[in-house]
C-alpha cells in the first residue's frame, strides 16, 4: 500500500460548486484524491471529474516548455495567413510541419526569448495602433490572483478595457438581468441552503451532470426533507425522476412559461403584497403587461400543458421557503436577459428572496467564473463591479495602480464575442488568451476561425495547445491548478484556497508569475512609471485587490486557511454573508420589467426541421482541454446526438447509427443516441468534442443587452451518414447510465 | 431534553435521542467502529462497537442503540472486549485486512490471536478491473455496507451496487454482475471514499502499487496502451 508523502488540501478545478479536494502526492505525482467529510460545500462527496479527473496534469501532450513559431525566432516576416497548427507529437514535442510553410513550426525556446517576443510585439502594435488594437481573454479557470493581474496589466499598461472572459458565454444574460432588477449578479443564497427549501424550481440546468454535488443536495432535499422540486427543462434530465412537476418546454420559450406562472400568481391572488409594496417598483405597469400571458397562451407557444403551469405557479407561490436555481438554459438565448428577468419576477411576486432558504440562484459553471468576474475580468467593470465609465471608480484604481490622473480608459471595452468580430485591419490586432478556448466555446466556429486568422499577433498561455492555442504565435506554458497557490470563488461566493501540491512540471510557471514577468518587460519598453509587479506571493495580490474592492476587504489567506469565507466580507472581523438582500437590494428597490415574448432567432422550418440545443456531460468539461486529456475521455470518448425515438423512426435512424447533423452554418458527423430524454422535434449535442464540434452548428445571434449568443436553440437537419465518415468510428463505450 | 445515565461507572448527562456511541465519544470514551461512518446511516452490521447494558440479555451495538434515562453501560467490560476480539479474529481469518490501517491498530489493541481460526476458508476473489477510474478487490471487503449506502440514499441516489448472494457467499456486486460502466454508476467514487479496507481503490493508486511508473500510467491515459493490469501474486 502506498503512503503519500503529503496530503495537500485544495479546491476542485472543475465546476462552480467548489468542492474541497485532498491531493495525495507521492514523488511529485498525485495518485489519489479524497475529500474531507466535514468540508462545508460538498461534505466529502465528489463527482467523477473531481475525484478522478486530475490526470490531465501528467498527460504527455502537456506543454511545459515555451514555444514560438519559427518565423519569430528567425526574425523573418510573418507568413501570410494564420493557420491552426498543432504540430506537436504525442509526447508534447514540436514536430516539423511539412504541409504548411515551416515558418509556422513550433520551436522550443526559453522563457526570456518567449516573453521578450511577446512584449516586443504587443508594444509594437500598441504604439502603432493604440489601445483599441489590444485585447485579452482572462480565464474562469485560473485563480482570482491570476485574473486580477491580467486585467490590471491590460488596463494599466495598454489603457484598454477590451478585457473579458467566458462569463460572456454562460451567464451574461443572468448577470445583466440581475444587475437591472437587483443591482447585483451573484447567487443570493448558498447552494447548500437547498436543504432549507420546501419548494424549489430548477430550470435550464442539468444539475446532476453540471453541478453534481448540488444535485445530490437537491435530491436529499426531496427524499429526506420532503421538499417539492419543479423542473422546467426541454430534456427529461435525471432530476425529473425526483420532481413533483416537470414542465417540458420547447427551447427558448422561457419568457411565456414563467410569465404565465406570474400571471397565475397575480390572478389567483397568491402575491406577497407586503414584499411587492416594500421592496419592489414598477409593479403596476408590469402587471398590465402580464395580461396576455395566460397559461393557455404559454401552452400554445411552449407545448407545456396550461394546467401544469398553474400547478407549478401555485406550488412555488404558496411555499414557505421557495427558491430558484437556474443554468445556461435561461441565459444562452438571444433573449437571455428577458428570460432571466421573467424568473426574477417570480421571486419578487412571492417574496422568495432575501431570507435563508429562498433566493435567486444562477448556478455558475466554472470553478472561478464568479471570481474572474469579481476580479474585473470584464469589459464594463473594474474589480468589484465598479463601472469603468465612472470617473470616481477610475480615480480609485489609478491610485491603486500608480497611474497618472485620468490615465485609465473610460471607454467601455469589447466583449468576448465582439473582440473576435473586431479582429480586422483598424480593429483588434493582438489577442492574449489565458486558458480559454474560443475555437470551441464560441458559436458558429467557421466564422470564429476566420476572425482568429485576421489577428496580427496571438499569445496563448495554457497547459495544452488547444484548438485556439494552435493559432498562436507564442505559447507560454502555465502551471496547472495543482502547481500553484491562489484562491477560487465558487458559485456560493465562497472564497477558497488553491494550494501547490508539487512543483510545476518542466519549465511551466504559475500564471501570476508569468504575467508579472511579462508586465515588467512591457513597462520597460513603454518607458512608463511603474505599477507594482514585484509581488512576493499571490496573497499580496489579493490584498492589493481587496484594498479597493470592499467585498474582499476582510479576506486574508490566514482567515480562509481552513474554511473559505463567503463574500461580501467588508472587514477583517466580518464573518461573511451567506444570504444577500435581507434588508434591501443593492439598487434599492427590486425593479419589475415589462417583457414580451421574442421567439428564437432561427426557428425550425421544412429544410431544417429540428431545434438543436447544446449542453454539457458529466464526464467532460467545456472545450475539453482538460477532460479530453484525461482517463475521463475513456468513459465517454465521442459526441453523440440525442434524438427522440419518434423522430428517429421517421428518419430511419437506429440507436448508434452515424448521422450527419447540419445547420446553415456547418455540419458534423456523430453517432445518434435514440432516447426519450429529449423531446420530439428537439435534438441535443454536447459541445466538448473538437472532432464533432457542436458550435460549428450553433447560431451566433446575440442578446442585445448581454451580448450572449444563442447556444441553446438553432435549426438543424439530420440525415443518416456512413460509418467511415465518423471522425472516430472505433470510439464506442457502452454506458448504462444513458 | 437532557437525560442521566452511567457510563463505565461514571454518571454522565446526554441529550435525549443520542446513540450510546455519540454519548461515549462526547465523554472521551473509545468505542471502536468498523462499519460505522459519520457520513453514512448506522446499521450495526459489524458489531465491533458492542457495549454491555445492564439488564439487557445481549451486547448492544452502540452505533444504533439510543441512550436512555438511568441506563448503566459498560464500554470495556471483559465480555465486551472478548466479543470485539473474536469479531476481529473472525474477520482476520477470512479476509485480507492488510490495507485496513484502523483495523490493524484495533487488532493490536485487542491483542488479536492471528491463528485463532486456522481452518477458516478465506474469501478470495479476482480483482475486478472493469472501468478506468477504480478497481474492486473483494478479497479485502468486509461487507460494511458503506459503499452501498453512499451509492444510495446516503449521498448519490444512484443505486448501482448492492449485496448479492447469501450468508458466506454474500458479496457486493452490480445487478446481473454487469461491468461498472454498463450499470447506472456515474463513477463518482463516493464508494471509494468511504471504503475502510482498500477493497475499492482509485485505478491510478492501484497501478502505482503494482509497480507501474507514473510515466507509464500517464501514457495509458492517451489510450495508446491497455490500462488493464494483472493482480500481482503476493
Amino acid at each position: 500500500m502506498i503512503k503519500p508523502d503529503r496530503i495537500v488540501t485544495s479546491t476542485c478545478p472543475y465546476c462552480g460548486v467548489g468542492c474541497t479536494l485532498q491531493l495525495h502526492v507521492k514523488d511529485d505525482f498525485i495518485f489519489k484524491v479524497t475529500s474531507p467529510f466535514d468540508s462545508p460545500v460538498n461534505h466529502g462527496n465528489l463527482c467523477v471529474k473531481g475525484r478522478f479527473g486530475y490526470d490531465f496534469i501528467y498527460h504527455p501532450k502537456r506543454i511545459t516548455t515555451p514555444l514560438a513559431r519559427r518565423y519569430l525566432l528567425e526574425g523573418k516576416p510573418k507568413p501570410k495567413g494564420r493557420e491552426q497548427v498543432f504540430a506537436v507529437s504525442a509526447d508534447g514535442k514540436p514536430i516539423p510541419n511539412s504541409q504548411i510553410s515551416n515558418d509556422w513550426d513550433w520551436v522550443e525556446t526559453d522563457w526570456d526569448t518567449a516573453l521578450n517576443l511577446v512584449a516586443d510585439n504587443l508594444v509594437r502594435i500598441y504604439k502603432r495602433d493604440g489601445s483599441d488594437a489590444m485585447a485579452v481573454y482572462c480565464c474562469a479557470k485560473a485563480t482570482n490572483e491570476d485574473n486580477y493581474l491580467l486585467q490590471k496589466m491590460y488596463r494599466a499598461l495598454f489603457r484598454t478595457n477590451n478585457v473579458d472572459h467566458c462569463t460572456r458565454l454562460c451567464h451574461a444574460g443572468s448577470v445583466v438581468a440581475l444587475q437591472q432588477a437587483i443591482g447585483s449578479s451573484a447567487m443570493s443564497n448558498t447552494a447548500s441552503q437547498v436543504m432549507l427549501n420546501d419548494v424549489f424550481i430548477v430550470t435550464g440546468s442539468n444539475t446532476s451532470e453540471n453541478h453534481p454535488i448540488i444535485a445530490l443536495q437537491m435530491k436529499a432535499a426531496v427524499k429526506e426533507n420532503g421538499a417539492k422540486m419543479i423542473v422546467v427543462d426541454p430534456r427529461r434530465i435525471d432530476l425529473v425522476d425526483f420532481a413533483e412537476i416537470w414542465l417540458p418546454l420547447k427551447p427558448g420559450t422561457n419568457v411565456p412559461v414563467f410569465s404565465a406562472m406570474a400571471h397565475v400568481i397575480v390572478k389567483e391572488n397568491l402575491v406577497n403584497w407586503q414584499f411587492v409594496k416594500d421592496r419592489t417598483e414598477g409593479f403596476d405597469e408590469y402587471v398590465e403587461s402580464l395580461e396576455k400571458f395566460t397559461p393557455e397562451y404559454a401552452q400554445e407557444i411552449s407545448g407545456v400543458p396550461a394546467e401544469d403551469i398553474r400547478k407549478a405557479a401555485r406550488l412555488y407561490a404558496q411555499a414557505k421557503n421557495g427558491a430558484i436555481y437556474w443554468g445556461m438554459g435561461i441565459s444562452q438565448l438571444s433573449h437571455g436577459t428577458a428570460s432571466a428577468l421573467a424568473l426574477i419576477h417570480l421571486a419578487f411576486l412571492t417574496g422568495h428572496v432575501g431570507r435563508d432558504g429562498t433566493g435567486l440562484n444562477p448556478l455558475r459553471g466554472q470553478n472561478n467564473v464568479q471570481g474572474a468576474s469579481d476580479m474585473g475580468a470584464m469589459p464594463f467593470h473594474y474589480p468589484g463591479y465598479m463601472r469603468v465609465d465612472n470617473p470616481e471608480n477610475r480615480a480609485k484604481w489609478e491610485k491603486a495602480w500608480n497611474i497618472e490622473e485620468g490615465g485609465l480608459s473610460l471607454k467601455l471595452g469589447l466583449t468576448t464575442t465582439e473582440i473576435l468580430s473586431h479582429a480586422h485591419e483598424g480593429g483588434v490586432r493582438s489577442l492574449f488568451i489565458m486558458g480559454e478556448n474560443p475555437m470551441m466555446s464560441e458559436p458558429n466556429l467557421n466564422v470564429v476561425r476566420h476572425h482568429m486568422q485576421q489577428l496580427e499577433f496571438l499569445v496563448a498561455q495554457d497547459i495544452f495547445i488547444n484548438e485556439s492555442g494552435a493559432f498562436a504565435d507564442v505559447f507560454l506554458p502555465a502551471a496547472s491548478f495543482a502547481e500553484k497557490d491562489g484562491t477560487f470563488s465558487n458559485t456560493d461566493r465562497r472564497v477558497q484556497r488553491v494550494r501547490t501540491a508539487h512543483k510545476p512540471l518542466g519549465q511551466s510557471r504559475p500564471d501570476w508569475q508569468i504575467i508579472c514577468d511579462l508586465a515588467l518587460r512591457i513597462e520597460s519598453r513603454l518607458g512608463v512609471a511603474t505599477s507594482y509587479w514585484a509581488y512576493s506571493s499571490p496573497e499580496e495580490i489579493l490584498r492589493e485587490m481587496g484594498s479597493v474592492n470592499t467585498d474582499y476587504a476582510g479576506i486574508t489567506y490566514e482567515r480562509i486557511e481552513k474554511v473559505g469565507l463567503i463574500y461580501p466580507v467588508p472587514s477583517l472581523d466580518h464573518p461573511g454573508t451567506p444570504t444577500l438582500f435581507t434588508k434591501d437590494f443593492p439598487r434599492g428597490k427590486g425593479k419589475f420589467h415589462v417583457l414580451d415574448y421574442v421567439p428564437i432567432r432561427e426557428e425550425p422550418d421544412d429544410e431544417y426541421p429540428f431545434i438543436l440545443t447544446t449542453g454539457r456531460l458529466l464526464e467532460h468539461w467545456h472545450g475539453g482541454t482538460m477532460t479530453r486529456h484525461s482517463a475521463l475521455n475513456e468513459t465517454y470518448p465521442e459526441a453523440r446526438v440525442e434524438i427522440h425515438p419518434a423522430d428517429a423512426e421517421m428518419h430511419g435512424i437506429r440507436n448508434g447509427d452515424p448521422v450527419k447533423v447540419s445547420s446553415r452554418r456547418g455540419e458534423i458527423i456523430v453517432r445518434a443516441t435514440v432516447t426519450e430524454k429529449t423531446s420530439i422535434g428537439v435534438v441535443f449535442l454536447p459541445w466538448h468534442f473538437a472532432e464533432a464540434a457542436a458550435n460549428l452548428l450553433t447560431n451566433d445571434a446575440l442578446d442585445p443587452q448581454a451580448k450572449i449568443p444563442e447556444f441553446k436553440a438553432c435549426a438543424v437537419q439530420i440525415f443518416p451518414a456512413r460509418l467511415q465518415d465518423l471522425p472516430n468510428p472505433d470510439a464506442v463505450v457502452e454506458r448504462g447510465r444513458y | 431534553m437532557a437525560i442521566k445515565l452511567t457510563l463505565d461507572n461514571k454518571e454522565v448527562t446526554a441529550e435525549e435521542g443520542k446513540t450510546l456511541l455519540e454519548v461515549a465519544r462526547e465523554n472521551g470514551g473509545n468505542v471502536p467502529v468498523i462499519c460505522y461512518h459519520d457520513a453514512t446511516t448506522a446499521n450495526a452490521l459489524c458489531r465491533v462497537c458492542v457495549v454491555e447494558v445492564e439488564g439487557m440479555r445481549t451486547l448492544q451495538p452502540a452505533c444504533i442503540v439510543k441512550a436512555a434515562e438511568g441506563m448503566k453501560v459498560q464500554t470495556k467490560s471483559e465480555k465486551v472486549v472478548r466479543s470485539r476480539k473474536t469479531i476481529l479474529e473472525m474477520l482476520n481469518s477470512t479476509m485480507d485486512l492488510s490495507e485496513a490501517d484502523e483495523i490493524q491498530r484495533m487488532m493490536q489493541e485487542y491483542a488479536v490471536d492471528e491463528k485463532r481460526f486456522p481452518d477458516a476458508e478465506r474469501r478470495e476473489s479476482e480483482v475486478k478491473d472493469d472501468n478506468p477510474m477504480y478497481i474492486r478487490d473483494y478479497s479485502k471487503c468486509l461487507l460494511c455496507w458503506r459503499c452501498v449506502q453512499v451509492c444510495a440514499e446516503d449521498a448519490q441516489f444512484t443505486y448501482a451496487i448492492n449485496f448479492e448472494g447469501r450468508g458466506y457467499e454474500t458479496q457486493i456486486g452490480t445487478f446481473f454482475d454487469k461491468a461498472i460502466p454498463e450499470t447506472t454508476c456515474v463513477l463518482c467514487g463516493q464508494c471509494v471514499g468511504v471504503c475502510p479496507t482498500g477493497a475499492l481503490k482509485p485505478k491510478r493508486q492501484f497501478l502505482l502499487e503494482q509497480g507501474v511508473s507514473p510515466q507509464e500510467i500517464s501514457v495509458m491515459n492517451t489510450g495508446r496502451k491497455q490500462r488493464k493490469a494483472k493482480r500481482v501474486e503476493s
